[in-house]
Parts: C-alpha cells; sequence; structure tokens
C-alpha cells in the first residue's frame, strides 16, 4: 500500500513541477507569435489538455479491450476511470477552445474548427457512457456493456473527424484558414512540457480517482458482508 | 452453414411475429409521413431544397429510432433473450437476425417515406436513394447493438436516443452530403466505411451485451 501512495506522491509531485514549469515557459519564455501575439499562448494548453483527452478515451478503451478478453473485473474501474477523467479533459477542451475562438475570432462557438466539433461530438457520446452505467446494476453485465461501448467510442474518434471533413464541403465554405501551427524550435520545447504536464496530471489523478473508487467500492463490499 | 440457417431462422421469427400483431411497422409508417407534414409547415415557404432533404434525413433517423426502441420490446417481455443466449447458437447470429429484421422494417418505412417525400418536397434521385440504402445499413448494425444496451438497462426508451445519435451523426453527414452535392461518390464510399467498420464492430461485441 505504501508503495502505491508513494507513486500517487511522486506522480502529483512531478505533475505540479511540470504544470508550473510549462506555464510559466509559455507565458514567459516562449517567443511571441507574429499573427495572434500574446492571445496565442493558450495553444500551450488547450493542444497538450486536447491530447491528453484522447490519450484518456484511448487508455479507457484499452482497459475495455482488456476487459473483455481477459474477463478480469479490476479492468472495470480503470477504464471507467480512464473515461472520466477523459471527458473532464474534454469539457476543459470545450472551454478553451471556445475562449481561443472569442480572443481570435470574436466568437464563443464556430463549426468550422474540426477539434471542437469533434469533441463536442465525442462529449455527448462519452455523456451517454455515464447514463448507460448508471442505468444498469452493477455487475459483469455493467462491465461488459460499459467496455463495448468505450471501444465503438475510440472507434467513433477517427470516424468522426473524417465526417467533420466532409461536412465542411456542404455546410458552409472554410472561413477561418489557419495554417497548421509552424512551430519554431523553442515553441516546440514549451509545448512538449506542456503536453508532459499534461499527461502528468491525468496520471496522477488516474491514480488518485482510481484508488478513491477501489476503496470505494472495497467499502459497500464489507457493508453488504456485514448487512 | 448452420450459422445461416440460425440467422434465418430468427429473422423469419421476428418478420412473423411482426406480420401477426403489427405492433411496429404501421406506427413507423404513420410517424414518418406525419414527420414529413410537420416539416413542411416548420419549414419557410422559400426554404431551398437542401434544407429540405436535411428534414428527410432527420425524418429517417427518428423513424429507425422509432423501430430500434421496439426492437427488443418482445425478447424483454416474454424473457426471450435468456432463451436465445442459451441456445447452442453464436450469439452474433441474433445479432445478425435482428439486424435483418430492423433492415426490413426501415426497407418499408422508406418505401413509403421516399415517395411522400418525393410528393410533398423534391424530386428523389439516384443517389437519394444510394445513400439511404447504405445508411439503413449502418443504423441497423449501431442501432440494434444499442437497442440490445439500452434493453438491459433501466432507462430503456430514454437510453437509446442518447446512445444512438451521437454514433450516427457521420451517417447524417454521409447521407446528406451525397444528396446535396455535385460529386457523391465520396459520401457515398464514405457510408460505404462506416457501415464496415460499426458493422464488424457491433458483430464481434454482441456476445458481450446478452452474455453475463
Amino acid at each position: 500500500m505504501s508503495l502505491r501512495n508513494n507513486r500517487a506522491v511522486v506522480l502529483a509531485a512531478a505533475a505540479s513541477v511540470l504544470l508550473v514549469a510549462g506555464l510559466a515557459l509559455a507565458l514567459f519564455w516562449a517567443p511571441e507569435d507574429a499573427d495572434q501575439g500574446f492571445s496565442q499562448r493558450i495553444f500551450y494548453v488547450h493542444v497538450p489538455i486536447a491530447l491528453t483527452a484522447y490519450a484518456c478515451f484511448g487508455w479507457g478503451a484499452w482497459k475495455a479491450l482488456r476487459l473483455l478478453w481477459t474477463r478480469e473485473p479490476r479492468y472495470d474501474l480503470e477504464s471507467y476511470t480512464a473515461v472520466h477523467m477523459g471527458v473532464i479533459f474534454g469539457i476543459l477542451t470545450l472551454v478553451t477552445g471556445s475562449i481561443w475562438a472569442k480572443i481570435s475570432w470574436g466568437v464563443w462557438w464556430t463549426w468550422s474548427e474540426r477539434q471542437l466539433t469533434l469533441f463536442l461530438v465525442l462529449f455527448l457520446f462519452y455523456c451517454a457512457y455515464f447514463m448507460l452505467r448508471f442505468s444498469v446494476e452493477p455487475g459483469p453485465r455493467r462491465a461488459n456493456l460499459s467496455a463495448v461501448y468505450a471501444l465503438f467510442g475510440v472507434a467513433l474518434i477517427p470516424v468522426s473527424f473524417l465526417a467533420i471533413r466532409l461536412a465542411e464541403n456542404f455546410i458552409h465554405p472554410v472561413v477561418f484558414t489557419r495554417d497548421g501551427p509552424q512551430m519554431s524550435g523553442s515553441m516546440f520545447v514549451v509545448f512538449c512540457v506542456c503536453l508532459a504536464a499534461m499527461l502528468g496530471l491525468f496520471a496522477s489523478l488516474y491514480t488518485n480517482e482510481l484508488a478513491g473508487k477501489r476503496l470505494d467500492a472495497r467499502l459497500r463490499e464489507l457493508r453488504e458482508a456485514l448487512e | 452453414m448452420t450459422y445461416f440457417a440460425d440467422v434465418a431462422a430468427l429473422a423469419r421469427k421476428d418478420i412473423l411475429l411482426e406480420l401477426r400483431s403489427r405492433d411496429t411497422l404501421p406506427a413507423m409508417l404513420l410517424f414518418v409521413v406525419s414527420a414529413l407534414v410537420v416539416f413542411h409547415f416548420s419549414l419557410p415557404s422559400d426554404a431551398s431544397a437542401a434544407a429540405s432533404t436535411g428534414l428527410l434525413w432527420i425524418a429517417l433517423l427518428f423513424t429507425a429510432l422509432l423501430g430500434l426502441g421496439r426492437a427488443f420490446a418482445a425478447e424483454r417481455e416474454q424473457r426471450v433473450l435468456d432463451g436465445l443466449v442459451l441456445a447452442p447458437c453464436d450469439r452474433s447470429a441474433i445479432w445478425l437476425a435482428k439486424c435483418l429484421g430492423v433492415l426490413v422494417f426501415l426497407g418499408v418505412a422508406e418505401a413509403v417515406a421516399l415517395p411522400a417525400y418525393a410528393l410533398f418536397f423534391e424530386p428523389v434521385g439516384w443517389e437519394l436513394v444510394a445513400a439511404v440504402v447504405l445508411a439503413d445499413l449502418g443504423l441497423a448494425a449501431v442501432g440494434t447493438l444499442l437497442a440490445a444496451m439500452a434493453a438491459a438497462s433501466r432507462a430503456r426508451e430514454l437510453l437509446l436516443p442518447l446512445l444512438f445519435l451521437p454514433l450516427v451523426i457521420p451517417v447524417v453527414v454521409g447521407g446528406v452530403g451525397a444528396t446535396v452535392v455535385d460529386d457523391p461518390a465520396r459520401y457515398l464510399g464514405f457510408l460505404a466505411l462506416y457501415d464496415l467498420i460499426f458493422a464488424i464492430l457491433s458483430w464481434a461485441s454482441f456476445e458481450y451485451v446478452v452474455a453475463e
């Protein structure tokens, strides 16, 4: 137990150090973007959060696959926790993306930003995951249903991305053309630090949340045994 | 070959059941025509043809949802699913058979909906028919699996649309795209790709949805 506690502490410390370092670098060290100026710095928060959200969903689907493969019940909680974290990072992506859209284009929402649209679809999809989970009795059945749904999620990500790209051709002409981030060397370094920080934050939150949920489940088992 | 014999027997059971009880299909037909009439009044008179195409796709989607909501009703009420799971046949055969049943219902509903659409709104071209056929495959594949999931939950009717709609957004994109752009091949190809991916995924994972 102490080993696991140690790991949680180390992860949390590493994540906080990286987060502070990443933010400081992004705010003070990274060169000013020629085109967008200071507001472009939200890029160092928004994009790592988005990538971390994908990592969460991918991790959740991997655990789901392991559950269906091995029928080991502990993977259910792991998959659920990863999806839970993914939804939180997904909401943060929507919020930071919305702020960025407001600053650079003057609107809170734009359908022409593919990543944002994709995250909205994923957000709806994974919210339904919670609805599904909470309306099925706990047990192997619920674990299976959640796992199958989480697997559908990772198939939906590329398919939806393709769909959103295709939809741009007929829903409206592309208003905002934004070249891919042409990052200079120092920008890329800052970006990598921020990405590592977000992934570290995910790992730390995941470990803590999983430990909490396991304790919760154990407590419930003990209570049921007592009754 | 016993696999396909099982599928045929199960699909035949669903269709026979529907022919005798007439629970679902008349409701789907009436719904899709009513929806089109409602859409006529919800569109301003100078709305474009593209707008009515979009509404047709919404009508088809919700008609499918109506049918899917009833797809596992008999299994649930009479506890048939437990029997089917115990039967010595591959579980994915249950999915395939249910899928075929849903496809037949959808096909019949659309055989009414498309002429009605042509009558009320715009003429129907070959690309719309092709897109509807391809979309039906995807809707039936994904919908059957999700209907089985929803049937296992407490919230059933409430849950199915929530699970179904985010997953079929790509179908809507493919379907609408194929009917409004000049070159529909890309969108039809995309619909076929969607069908392939999600049919394989649903076929492979159905066993885990019905069995413990």
